[in-house]
């Protein structure tokens, strides 16, 4: 029995960091077998439990160590309609690969890197186009094209609904698109997911914010008899320090639209600027402060520093993405919080100024809350801040829906599994119910909710 | 795809398009912005319409050619299409029934001011207007604004029409003549507006246009200190009490990217150097 798990290649750290090219290349064929040979096949497979989108693991597993790529794709496309997707950003190490058996005595198996490699080998041979269902004439109308928007979109039209997904941006893909950086998630890849997805019967209308274009009541005045609403978290949290409207100080959402959606990182071809100075700080530690660090340095940044106000151990950025930000230079500084800004006479902002912190007993989270430590006060230089302390939910949907249920936190409110709402035949699901998660566990809700609409419309008269 | 219904150049650099978009014509008030995107490489601006026709299904565009956006937007014609239109965004401004409203406009701003001050007129409003540029040429929609304004003024920075400053709006406000003003024009205008009614306590609204990247209320970047707190102009406004805005701070914000904007152009019109 092999214990360890296979290693993926990586772009070398030399290289990468000039680029926006994917870091990890991806398992070749005969080390996607090798991988695949490790699963034990249990009779009662663990890993299956973890995964929010209940993907068939042992099975295209076994597909894969036989060489049946082509049987191991159509596996996990019966559960998930955005592999390539999943594959690269999911936390396996919290999901299914948590609780494989191999891992109790060695590395589990990489499941994630299994997953990327089968998406990754159908879409060079270019993807099958599924059958189409028998439309039956009853359309749904889906707010938003990230990961919850296009689970619920695809699985509701291979029951033969007749959806429409709006997108207020000019790409589909959501927070795919606009958030997650070109070098942990090709653009290409999530254009190719999105046209399967298209593929499947789907209409995607960008340029549409629901809200303002039409109003949820409205789109059932158009004839929609059902509403899913997957807006995501996408209202940025600032820090509330004094002068933290400086300029060089951005949102992490700011910072990574221009580079990512608006593909700054290729201006002037390309007519969006973004502004990296010599030395930046990124406030927080979750993935979308790795993100952001990692494209700061690419952009030409000397020294780049995560500025956390808790330690390592609470850091939410998945291991991995903290390891590659530190592989590539970025410096940590933790148990430090930002207290203001210094602007200098052109208002850029030329310092920041910090406090020590010590970690207390433990928050309503968990995590053992951050204490300021009196009198440590000190100044950082640096010419760039990125705030990545979190998103909340996008407000324009509850704002302009009249009924509609949401916490004091501008979540919506749903029933646990369905997705139902406060409003008949309105659903949500991901971001914007849960506040900011994980893509996958917005494709579940995405799924619950699809399965949730098909059986209140199948029990609803056809209008 | 937008495409564009018809082009009028309203003064040298200053171009209006009007541009098929039924929906958002159906949706749209003076006060909203749409954004725009010229083609797949372009960066997303901000833009206040200047009028929308729901007939026809179009709203109309003016914009001042001094970037690359606004460079390869006025290259376009009649029949050419426009990548990405979003809108209405934004809140409506408030429209009501004040009595005497004092309205300026700067700049190619006159064009949405038009578009407000037409339906504050409308409301039963008698307006007085200014329109300022920076010459006599540049000076927009002059027959438009005298149309529906019981007064007009011209003001130009060289004083090649009209007045070559505002000081005689004092003159106006002293004699208690006006219930509000409406001013919608660079920052610089805007403040000097609102600095002037302050002292009289007229209610001042203004308009402001921050550089935004999505105008959806996701990146911050309009970010705005408003009466102390933080505001985003594209979900929060960008109809603000100007008696309440931090100017300054947003004029040095509006700046941030002066240097890349003037590279961008560089590159448009051929002189980038080695490429």
């Amino acid at each position: 029995m092999i214990k360890k798990s296979m290693e993926m290649p990586k772009q070398r750290v030399e290289e990468r960091i000039r680029n926006f090219n994917e870091v990890a290349l991806g398992y070749s064929e005969d080390q996607a077998v090798m991988e695949a040979s490790r699963c034990l096949q249990c009779p009662k497979p663990l890993c299956v439990a973890g995964c929010p989108v209940e993907v068939d693991i042992p099975s295209f597993v076994r597909d894969i160590k036989e060489r049946r790529f082509d049987e191991a794709i159509g596996k996990v496309r019966e559960k998930n309609s955005l592999p390539a997707i999943t594959g690269r950003v999911c936390p396996q190490e919290e999901q299914c690969q948590k609780t494989c058996v191999m891992g109790k005595t060695g590395e589990p198996i990489s499941i994630g890197r299994l997953e990327r490699f089968v998406a990754d080998h159908e879409l060079q041979r270019g993807v099958k186009v599924p059958p189409k269902p028998r439309p039956n004439g009853r359309g749904v109308a889906v707010v938003g094209s990230g990961p919850a928007g296009l689970t619920a979109a695809a699985d509701l039209a291979k029951l033969g609904y007749e959806v429409t997904v709006f997108e207020a941006l000019h790409e589909a893909g959501g927070v795919l698109m606009y958030g997650i950086p070109e070098f942990r998630l090709p653009k290409r890849i999530v254009q190719s997911e999105v046209d399967y997805v298209k593929n499947l019967g789907v209409t995607v209308k960008t340029d549409s914010l629901i809200g303002k274009l039409y109003t949820v009541e409205e789109l059932f005045e158009k004839g929609f008899e059902a509403v899913f609403i997957g807006t995501g978290a996408g209202l940025p949290s600032f820090l509330g320090v004094p002068r933290e409207n400086l300029c060089g100080v951005y949102s992490a959402n700011e910072f990574l639209i221009r580079v990512n959606l608006m593909r700054a990182y290729r201006f002037p071809e390309y007519d969006t600027p973004v502004w990296v100075g010599r030395k930046v700080a990124v406030i927080g530690a979750g993935n979308v402060a790795m993100d952001s660090a990692r494209c700061a340095l690419r952009l030409g940044a000397e020294e780049v520093w995560i500025v956390y106000r808790r330690s390592r151990q609470e850091a939410p950025a998945r291991l991995e993405e903290m390891e590659n930000a530190e592989e590539e230079g970025v410096k940590f500084k933790f148990l430090t919080n930002p207290i203001g800004f210094l602007g200098d006479k052109y208002g850029w902002v030329c310092g920041m100024e910090c406090i020590s912190m010590r970690l207390g007993e433990p928050d309503e989270s968990g995590r053992r809350r951050p204490i300021p430590i009196e009198g440590s006060e000190f100044t950082m230089d640096v010419d760039t801040v990125v705030v990545a302390v979190g998103q909340s939910p996008n407000p324009m949907i509850s704002r302009t829906t009249k009924g509609l249920q949401t916490t004091r936190w501008g979540s919506v409110v749903v029933e646990e599994g369905t997705g139902k709402t406060s409003i008949e035949g309105v659903y949500a699901g991901g971001d914007i119910v849960s506040g900011a998660a994980t893509v996958i566990s917005a494709m579940g809700s995405g799924k619950n909710a699809a399965r949730a609409i098909h059986e209140y419309l199948s029990n609803k008269k056809v209008r | 795809m937008y495409e564009i219904a018809s082009k009028k150049e309203l003064a040298p650099d200053i171009k209006l398009l009007e541009v098929y978009a039924e929906q958002i014509a159906k949706k749209v008030k003076p006060g909203h912005f749409v954004i725009v995107r010229v083609d797949e490489k372009g960066e997303r601006i901000p833009i206040n319409p200047a009028s929308c026709d729901v007939n026809e299904g179009t709203i109309s565009i003016a914009f001042h050619e001094v970037g690359k956006t606004t460079m390869k937007l006025g290259s376009l014609n009649r029949g050419d299409r426009i990548a990405n239109l979003v809108g209405p965004l934004g809140n409506a401004a408030e429209l009501g029934k004040y009595g005497r409203v004092l309205c300026v406009g700067g700049g190619v701003m006159a064009a949405p001011l038009h578009f407000q001050a037409t339906s504050l007129r409308d409301a039963g409003n008698e307006l007085i207007t200014v329109i300022g540029a920076r010459t006599k040429e540049q000076v927009i929609l002059k027959e438009e604004m005298r149309r529906i304004s019981s007064e007009l003024f011209i003001v130009t920075d060289d004083g090649s029409e009209g007045y070559s400053n505002l000081d005689f709006l004092e003159g106006l406000l002293r004699k208690g003549r006006i219930d509000r003003v409406v001013a919608i024009g660079p920052l610089v205008l805007m403040r000097e507006v609102a600095e002037l009614t302050r002292p009289y306590r007229i209610k001042t609204m203004v308009n402001l246009n921050p550089i935004m990247v999505d105008g959806t209320g996701m990146c911050g970047a309009c970010r705005v200190t408003v009466g102390g707190e933080m505001r985003f102009a594209c979900t929060d406004g960008p109809e603000f009490d100007g008696h309440l805005v931090d100017f300054e701070e947003l004029m040095v914000r509006r700046r941030m990217y002066v240097s890349r904007e003037k590279i961008a152009v560089l590159f448009y019109k051929g002189l980038g150097g080695c490429t």
